[in-house]
């Protein structure tokens, strides 16, 4: 008997080292992203917040506008990405100077939204877009939970709410067109193209005024890598993006749940352990002290 | 202690069965705003906190308090102690009841709750590194085993009644039921395991948005032990109260003398939760932390506190001390999984979040629900054991007042 | 050279004749080019024959293109066009009046343009508006039926109009209503814009074509976006600064118009880009009056001039929201029934938890009484 309850302890305890000795580098390879990866480059020392994104948007995605009533009149005026706004201009300030950022979805390499999302509504699609299929999604909200950005949004108004973010146009591809927010800003200040060409240019935005930048390219290895580049005059902290390491957001939990679940061996061995030694304890689920 | 288990009959409808109906309709009141008008009319969950009350107590808090049935059968079984066993019936039809509330609560909670059903049918288009998928498919099946674990007490219900062929069905599923237990069992065994400790993992994802003092990689551990201790809790709790309520004798002797592995575990989960903190050089934190440091000591000390009762309630174990551990226990589990899920989470941007009224409702509607079906359920199926046949109560009258089944 | 010879009339130069073709042609949105070529058939003698007809109405659309300055109506009517009917313009009077309807319509059968003011009433068999023995509805059919292309002008023939209000006693309805099936340009307004008349005319003339025309038949060009997104107040709309009364200090200080009852966010006009008769600032929210939607069937007569009327395409406001500006709210009564719950659960458990203690401690009492005894 005090065989059985040792081996118990033993199985139980092993599931728990699998938990805690997992390291990131040993169960998980993260995704990376590939050179012709379409994405975006944000220059938050170009904009002038005309908002042409975020009206273009609306338009290149048939949403609705988000109408909120001001001084009595009603405006276009979203205060966050939303469930049928995909991208906003904000305002920033870090005390001494102000300027604006456009929030869209980050596009990352490695994305949390889609490691957690059940049956895989939100994926990566082709040119490491982040997509979104409604007919796979059953509103769990898991990904807003997950997502570092807090990109994915929820139509809480609608009666067959779906999720709501950025897919870089994917439907416009086959017109020959990009991204619309690109497409119409007056100072490129959003400007679209492979990640790698976006990469270049903004390491050479860097290089030839590096007094006009802090900070470095937001996003090249920021949570794994994204899609989507951010260059900004005052570092990120004011901008709103969250300071992340160089591990992509799934590395942490997918590496804990691998060691644990690896091959699916722990959850069989544990299982049989548990049914044999409830035979062998038959007698203890009749009532019996031994 | 080898007592039978036998149904406590009785009428249904008491003043207090009357008082949770009442909430029922209220919740079913509050259910139907919900689903009429849809999730952004009836609840205060928003894009920064899509994860309320109803994921956050009816599922997280909700399971972990139904953890009864895992715990017992794992002391029952495996650490051969059969002399609990007169706990397990009930310990296992309250987790059933808690799996099942929280299998509700998650269908009013999906925004597309109408595709629910294609959850377990479409292993083509699981996600093998969604937590949420595993937890999901190991809750659903753990409500069929704890079903079928519970099958010998259907079945004696059954082969004890008035239907003639209903009872001689009974009686020849029985033998087999028995049979099957061990795989049972197994199972009853290992879905929780995988499940409690992966509801730690789904907020592991948070990353930032957790506040550092609850973020960690052994947040499935830690999970694991709030569900004992939330199950122990709860085993404690029921059985004073069923005592209490149907009057049949107190099992304090038998409570007393688990308390020492209840209080073991407690300080297990302590010990882990400093010796990380330190080793994570987040000690500091626990100061520095401000109002969500008021909750981290408030988990610890009523955690200690429990510690402390469970420890000292010694060979006799006075059902009073009994009961305030107990509940002690239950809070704190209940406390830390709250501030896992939403007080320590905050996704910044200003975002805040307060149960609106009909997330209220719903949930303490289907509190109700759960205790009116646990009550109807053990007055008609063999679930308690003890009951003295004339249902004389058999604990001092003065304890009967001020109890609500 | 033929063309010279217009440009050798003493009222112009070829050269000033040029820039008001141009300048009509800018003003309804065509290319320089358009001008030019306008000019040119002019010059060629191809001066489109205009038939214009009067029904229902208070001859507004006439009066304002009287009073158009650029090219102002000695040029439009003498060399733009060839004005070969019009009941107000027109000296003659009487059966030489009438026969000069019939030359117009068989000379240039097919070919003339119809412009209509007015509407048309239909019940009663038509009997209200009868001009030289002949039903308002009958004339219209005839004159039609020949005609090149029609353009109703104005609201009343555009849709019915002042004549068309609640209770409509004639039961008046516009051009469409009565010509179904027929292409009609509607140019409604209170007046119309005569530059929005004469661009349509021309590029008819010109080029035998007809505008791009929305679903209510109006010239995209001049009808396609709202006074609101074009309105030099707008800026003030932008920020939130309103007039709330007529003489208040935002009033004065040229602040939005909306909360006084502006129609300009449903109304689709060109007002604000095209000034009538070339007077900057001659409209109502030019002089302070808020836009009373005079081009919209359903709002102007139907929708009292203070009434708010949402806006169609609401566009974003000069404020931005902030990196930090997440939602969320504390709802005082869910506060206080979560505090409710939360204080009878540990009520409970506290008063539950006393009386056991005090029932095991008499309990305990009872046996020690009980030991004592024995």
């Amino acid at each position: 008997m005090t065989l059985t309850r040792r081996g118990a302890l033993q199985a139980l305890g092993a599931a728990a080292a699998g938990a805690a000795l997992a390291t990131p580098a040993e169960a998980r390879t993260p995704h990376r992203s590939a050179p012709d990866d379409l994405g975006l480059l944000y220059d938050a020392t170009r904009c002038i917040g005309c908002r042409a994104c975020v009206t273009s948007c609306r338009e290149a995605n048939g949403e609705p506008r988000d109408v909120t009533m001001m001084a009595g009149a009603p405006y276009d005026a979203p205060v966050d990405l939303n469930g049928h706004t995909l991208t906003v201009i904000k305002q920033w300030s870090d005390g001494t100077r102000d300027g604006f950022v456009k929030a869209q979805c980050m596009h990352c390499a490695d994305p949390a939204c889609a490691s957690v999302c059940m049956m895989g509504a939100l994926h990566k699609g082709p040119r490491g877009v982040v997509e979104y299929s409604v007919d796979r999604c059953v509103g769990c909200r898991n990904c807003q939970i997950a997502c570092p950005f807090n990109v994915p949004k929820f139509q809480w108004t609608s009666a067959a709410p779906q999720i709501a973010k950025c897919e870089l146009c994917r439907h416009r591809w086959a017109a020959g067109k990009g991204p619309a927010c690109a497409e119409v800003c007056p100072r490129q200040a959003v400007i679209a193209g492979p990640r790698s060409e976006l990469l270049a240019e903004a390491h050479r935005r860097l290089a030839a005024t590096p007094q006009a930048y802090q900070g470095g390219v937001y996003g090249e290895t920021e949570g794994g890598g994204t899609a989507c580049l951010y260059l900004s005059p005052a570092g990120f902290g004011p901008l709103g993006l969250p300071p992340l390491g160089r591990e992509p957001a799934p590395a942490l939990v997918e590496s804990v749940q691998h060691g644990i679940y690896q091959g699916f061996v722990a959850p069989v061995v544990l299982f049989g352990a548990f049914a044999v030694m409830a035979w062998k304890n038959r007698a203890a689920g009749q009532g019996e002290e031994p | 202690m080898t007592a039978r288990a036998t149904p406590v009959q009785g009428k249904l409808l008491t003043p207090g069965v009357k008082l949770l109906l009442v909430l029922w309709a209220l919740g079913t009141a509050a259910g139907l705003y919900r689903f009429t008008q849809g999730l952004g009319a009836a609840t205060a969950m928003n894009d920064g906190y899509p994860w309320g009350i109803w994921i956050a107590v009816d599922v997280v808090i909700g399971t972990g308090l139904a953890s009864g049935g895992y715990v017992l059968a794992f002391l029952v079984f495996i650490l051969n102690r059969g002399r609990y066993h007169p706990l397990v019936r009930p310990a296992l039809l309250t987790s059933l009841l808690g799996y099942a509330v929280a299998g509700v609560g998650v269908a009013f909670d999906l925004g597309r709750y109408w595709t629910m059903w294609r959850i377990p049918v479409s292993p083509g288009l699981w996600n093998h590194t969604s937590v949420l998928l595993e937890v999901a498919l190991c809750m659903m099946a753990y409500v069929l085993v704890l079903f079928l674990e519970l099958s010998p007490a259907w079945l004696e219900g059954l082969a004890a009644g008035r239907d003639p062929a209903r009872a001689r069905l009974a009686a020849r599923w029985l033998p087999r039921a028995q049979k099957a237990l061990p795989i049972l069992v197994g199972a009853g065994l290992l879905l929780p395991t995988m499940h409690q400790s992966s509801l730690g993992a789904l907020m592991m994802m948070a990353g930032l948005k957790l506040h550092p003092l609850w973020h960690t990689g052994f947040l499935p551990l830690y999970f694991l032990l709030t569900a004992f201790i939330m199950g122990f809790g709860v085993i404690y709790f029921e059985s004073i109260f069923s005592s209490l309520a149907f009057g049949r004798p107190l099992e304090h002797r038998l409570l007393a003398r688990l308390g020492r592995w209840v209080g073991v575990v407690i300080l297990v989960f302590l010990v882990a939760r400093f010796a990380v903190l330190g080793l994570e050089g987040k000690l500091g934190l626990t100061v520095s932390a401000g109002r969500l440091g008021f909750f981290f000591w408030a988990e610890v000390l009523i955690l200690l506190a429990a510690a402390a009762r469970f420890l000292g309630l010694g060979q006799e174990g006075r059902p009073d001390r009994a009961l305030q551990a107990a509940l002690l226990a239950m809070l704190g589990g209940t406390l830390y999984r709250l501030d896992v899920f939403l007080v320590a989470y905050d996704p910044g941007n200003g975002w805040i979040y307060f149960p609106s009224l009909a997330e209220i409702l719903v949930t303490l509607g289907l509190i109700a629900t759960e205790t009116v079906v646990y009550v109807l359920l053990v007055r008609r199926f063999p679930i308690l054991a003890g009951i003295s046949p004339a249902g004389q109560p058999t604990v001092p009258v003065g304890l009967r007042e001020g109890v609500t089944p | 050279m033929s063309h010279l010879e217009v440009a050798e009339l003493p009222l112009f130069s070829r050269r000033d004749f040029v820039k008001v073709c141009t300048a009509a042609a800018a003003a309804v949105g065509m290319p320089a080019w358009a001008g030019e070529k306008m000019a040119e058939e002019v010059a060629k003698g191809r001066k489109p024959s205009v038939i214009w007809l009067h029904f229902q109405e208070c001859t507004g659309c006439t009066e304002s293109l009287l009073r158009a300055s650029a090219p102002d109506v000695g040029s439009l009517i003498l060399d733009l066009i060839s004005l070969d009917y019009h009941e107000t313009l027109f000296a003659a009077a009487g059966y030489q009046f009438e026969d000069a309807l019939h030359k117009a319509m068989t000379e240039n059968a097919g070919k003339y343009v119809l412009v209509v003011e007015g509407a048309i009433p239909l019940k009663d068999d038509g009997i209200f508006c009868i001009v030289g023995g002949q039903k308002a509805v009958d004339t219209l059919q005839a004159v039609a039926a020949k005609a090149g292309a029609i353009v109703a002008i104005g609201s009343c023939a555009s849709w019915g109009g002042v004549p068309s209000a609640t209770p409509n006693p004639t039961g008046a309805v516009g051009v469409p209503a009565v010509l179904k099936g027929k292409a009609v340009v509607t140019l409604p307004g209170c007046p119309a814009n005569p530059h929005n008349l004469l661009g349509t005319v021309l590029q008819f003339a010109t080029f035998g074509t007809l505008p791009k025309l929305d679903d209510k038949g109006r010239p995209v060009f001049a009808y396609q976006r709202v006074i609101h997104e074009d309105c030099p107040r707008r800026a003030h709309f932008d920020n939130g600064r309103f007039a709330k009364a007529f003489g208040d200090e935002g009033h004065r200080q040229g602040w939005c118009l909306y909360q006084l009852g502006c129609k300009g966010p449903q109304t689709h006009a060109n007002c604000s880009l095209l000034p009538f008769c070339e007077v900057p600032g001659a409209w109502p929210i030019g002089i302070g009056h808020p836009c009373i939607g005079c081009t919209e069937q359903g709002i102007v007569f139907n929708v009292p001039v203070h009434t708010n009327l949402p806006i169609e395409k609401p566009t974003a406001p000069m404020a931005y929201p902030t990196v930090g500006s997440g939602k969320g709210e504390v709802g005082a009564i869910s506060a206080g029934v979560a505090g409710l719950v939360v204080g009878a659960v540990a009520g409970a458990g506290y008063v539950a938890s006393r009386k056991l203690s005090v029932a095991v401690k008499k309990a305990e009492g009872a046996a020690k009484e009980k030991e004592d005894a024995s």
